[in-house]
């Protein structure tokens, strides 16, 4: 059976959407068709975001290739798989269904991939299907033979080699293909379900597709998950639908697992034909390197090593260019400062732009070394096994080895930990792991940490060691209440099952040293925008809430007049006002209305207490980390006493490591629960947790007799 | 022996078995049997995790990691 693709003189570009199991090589081929660059992971689930990019066929026809999530079923159980369906089904706003389906399968793990293929080609899309890690499958002893392969499907099948450019050429020939054929139906279903799908169909019948295509449609929606059911607006069809699926569990018990077992006995059967079975010569790779890596002994060494470089790296390597970024805009802020005329326009740029933006980009190293790791770990498959070692810690805590990625990105920065909660298939267990993710201690925390504790501790040589120790206590901490307000999560509000912790462990990979690269800078895109936009807008606007109103100051007098100069006083801004009232709050944990209008910038931004208490400070050289602690040290209450003692300086550790100060991390739980109510919760008991530790500390220090 | 049933969670570290059936109603059956655990399945336990839990399984030429209190619901029998 072969149908037109569509009609060729069209001027729309030809719409072909990517699919495949996780890890089944989908986003390498993704970069080879469009040249855009994306990541390679080899954690199962690691594209989440849908991507798209444009490239040709051999012909040189435009098309748009959207690489959608991988997953190993069309059935929708997780976020991720209800994208990749909507967009199949053209039900995402604003979204046409494609025009061809490419659907990818890992050679060396065909039976599996070939599940999902049978499922994606009955849908009767214009189909290609393109075969990857031919050579991993020839080293176990698999020998796929394609054109068989194509003769059972009924569909294009091309052999593709994703570390060689050339053979995408066959993918493209294929898709310049104007007759691409159809697929037929491959698996027979249960009488009652067929008789149900037709049924089904007219309501799911919508203009432009056709009554095949709602046949397909309504054939999946009968086994989609209760909860993901809900979420579908399909009005009426909906009752008789769920009638339908009383009717089946009544008359034909088993009849979902029924057509799983259908579609893998005709896999079975057309492998024998298909595939080719030699003894292997030896134990792979992947064997021989997972007896030291998963060992009961090894495994956690390994691990720890791992980490341990990770840390080492982001908190020390980190440091020269970190330094090199602060020369840098000290210079640029100097060279400003040198050139414009004193006055409120050159404090707006030098006090408030250039410092403010620089106190963010300084943590670019730390990113960048972060994410390097990060998609290292993932590319190589090692991701997967850290999962596999910690699931029982996580169990523990009633959360999945997956939710440890987002945990340990969050150590970078909440946002692309909360992202990445996707992967979680339980929506309880996402919302769960996004509600705590940001207890874990990010970047934009650290120069908070640092400043204080070079404030509670004298930089000597025998203190340097106590300072590392602090640093790690302030980050265990924040650990450890990510896990027991999990734990406290679990049990309460969002009550559930431990999840299931269903995790293919892929075959290790050599990185794409391209892809890392790639990953890194997306990431640092990110994250310069931030700065660019947020962290920009705020710093104009903290400077003119620090420096406006002006007051009026006599500076002498000339002629019997006196001669009036406008100048900025913290205490009668707009900050300093709101410093002073708020002061009820946080008097109890001991801080001043000075340190209060510090604290409130930084629910903003965490990273700009440091900046904005520089300014309130009137520190010369704000990005030294030594200048803005002296200044700290000189700071008296109103009755001489010191007030950065080590007391308040805990007190606010404790607070930063708590609360929740981020506008970014506030947006992107907004976006991901779909709620400004969980959002604004978090901020609450965030802020809550924060205040009474604070309180705790402070006030107990006092009964005890310390300062 | 005359009856080497027994569940999937039994299975020592490079033990293998066939799955006979799943005992009990757990969301994630259907999920488990998508990704090829279907009856009369083989699988061989690969390892256990250092801290006994979950273990790495191998079905159908790949390798799956799953939980004790998943793998309990998978009735099996020994090869």
């Amino acid at each position: 059976m072969a149908t037109k693709v569509r009609d060729q003189s069209s001027q729309r570009p030809l719409k072909v959407a990517l699919l495949g199991n996780p890890n089944c090589g989908k986003t390498t081929v993704f970069n080879a068709l469009t040249g855009l660059r994306q990541k390679v992971g080899n954690y199962p689930g690691v594209t989440v975001e849908r991507k798209e990019g444009v490239a040709y066929t051999q012909h040189g026809v435009q098309m748009k290739v959207i690489d959608l999530p991988g997953t190993y079923s069309l059935h929708p159980r997780s976020p991720d798989e209800q994208i990749l369906v909507d967009f199949l089904l053209g039900r995402i706003e604003g979204e046409t269904p494609p025009d061809v389906v490419v659907c990818l399968i890992d050679a060396s793990n065909i039976e599996r991939n070939l599940f999902f293929v049978t499922q994606v080609v009955e849908l009767g899309f214009p189909t290609i299907v393109g075969l990857t890690m031919l050579d991993v499958a020839e080293r176990r002893g698999v020998r796929v033979k394609s054109e068989v392969l194509e003769k059972k499907l009924g569909v294009k099948v091309v052999e593709l080699d994703e570390r060689d450019e050339k053979k995408v050429i066959s993918l493209r020939v294929a898709l310049s293909r104007p007759d691409l054929p159809r697929a037929k139906e491959l698996v027979e279903y249960p009488e009652l379900v067929e008789e149900a799908g037709r049924d089904l169909a007219p309501s799911f019948q919508r203009p432009g597709m056709s009554q095949d295509f709602a046949h397909a449609e309504a054939r999946l929606a009968l086994s989609a998950d209760e909860e993901r059911l809900d979420g579908l607006n399909l009005g009426p069809a909906k009752t008789r639908l769920k009638i339908w699926r009383q009717r089946l569990d009544r008359e034909a018990p088993g009849w979902q697992s029924g057509i799983i077992t259908a579609r893998y006995a005709f896999i079975g059967a057309i492998l024998q034909d298909v595939v080719q079975r030699f003894n292997p010569n030896r134990p792979s790779t992947t064997e021989r390197l997972d007896k030291v890596l998963l060992h009961p002994v090894l495994g956690f060494g390994v691990f720890a090593f791992v980490m341990g470089v990770l840390f080492y790296s982001v908190f020390k390597l980190a440091v020269p260019f970190m330094d090199w970024i602060d020369g840098g805009v000290g210079w640029i802020a100097g060279k400003v400062a040198g050139l414009m005329p004193d006055g409120p326009l050159e404090g707006l740029l030098v006090d408030g732009v250039i410092a403010g933006i620089g106190g963010v980009v300084i943590f670019l190293p730390q990113i960048l070394m972060l994410f390097f790791f990060i998609s290292l770990l993932e590319s190589s498959g090692y991701m997967a096994r850290a999962a596999f070692i910690l699931d029982r810690l996580m169990s523990k805590v009633g959360l999945h080895g997956r939710s440890f990625v987002p945990l340990l990105s969050s150590y970078a920065c909440a946002v692309p930990g909360i992202m990445a909660t996707r992967t979680i298939e339980s929506p309880k267990d996402r919302l769960v792991t996004i509600m705590v993710a940001p207890f874990m201690s990010c970047t934009a925390r650290l120069p908070v940490y640092l400043v204080l504790i070079a404030a509670l501790l004298p930089d000597m040589e025998y203190r340097a060691s106590l300072q590392a120790g602090l640093l790690f206590g302030l980050y265990f901490i924040g650990t450890a209440a990510a896990l027991i307000f999990g734990l406290i999560f679990k049990r309460t509000l969002l009550k559930g099952v431990t999840p299931s912790m269903i995790l293919e462990l892929p075959s290790y990979r050599v990185p794409r040293w391209r892809s890392v690269a790639l990953e890194m800078w997306d990431r640092s895109k990110v994250f310069l925008r931030r700065a660019g936009t947020i962290i920009f807008a705020l710093s104009i606007l903290l400077w003119f809430g620090m420096n406006y109103p002006q007051v009026e100051v006599v500076v002498g007098s000339e002629n019997g007049e006196e001669i009036v100069e406008k100048v900025s006083s913290l205490e009668n801004s707009f900050a300093g006002r709101v410093g002073q009232a708020v002061e009820p709050v946080f008097e109890p944990l001991g801080y001043d209305w000075k340190v209060n209008v510090g604290v409130l910038a930084s629910f903003a931004a965490r990273e700009i207490f440091v900046s904005t208490m520089a300014i309130i400070y009137k520190v010369e050289d704000e990005e030294d980390v030594d200048s803005v602690v002296d200044a700290l040290r000189l700071q008296t209450r109103s009755d001489g006493s010191p007030l950065f003692t080590p007391l308040t300086c805990l007190s606010l550790m404790l607070f930063f490591v708590f609360a929740l100060q981020c506008m970014s991390t506030v947006a992107v739980v907004k976006r991901e629960t779909q709620s400004w109510t969980w959002a604004l919760f978090q901020v609450a008991y965030m802020f809550a947790v924060a205040w009474l530790s604070a309180f705790f500390v402070y006030q107990g220090g006092l009964l005890l007799g310390f300062s | 022996m005359v009856s080497g049933k027994t569940t999937l969670s039994e299975l020592n570290p490079g033990q293998g078995a066939r799955i006979l059936a799943y005992i009990g109603g757990h969301e994630m059956h259907l999920r488990l049997m998508e990704m090829g655990l279907i009856p009369n399945t083989e699988v061989r336990c690969v390892r256990i995790a250092p801290m006994g839990d979950p273990l790495e399984v191998e079905v159908r030429g790949y390798m799956l990691s799953l939980r004790r209190a998943e793998a309990s619901t998978i009735e099996v029998e020994l090869l």
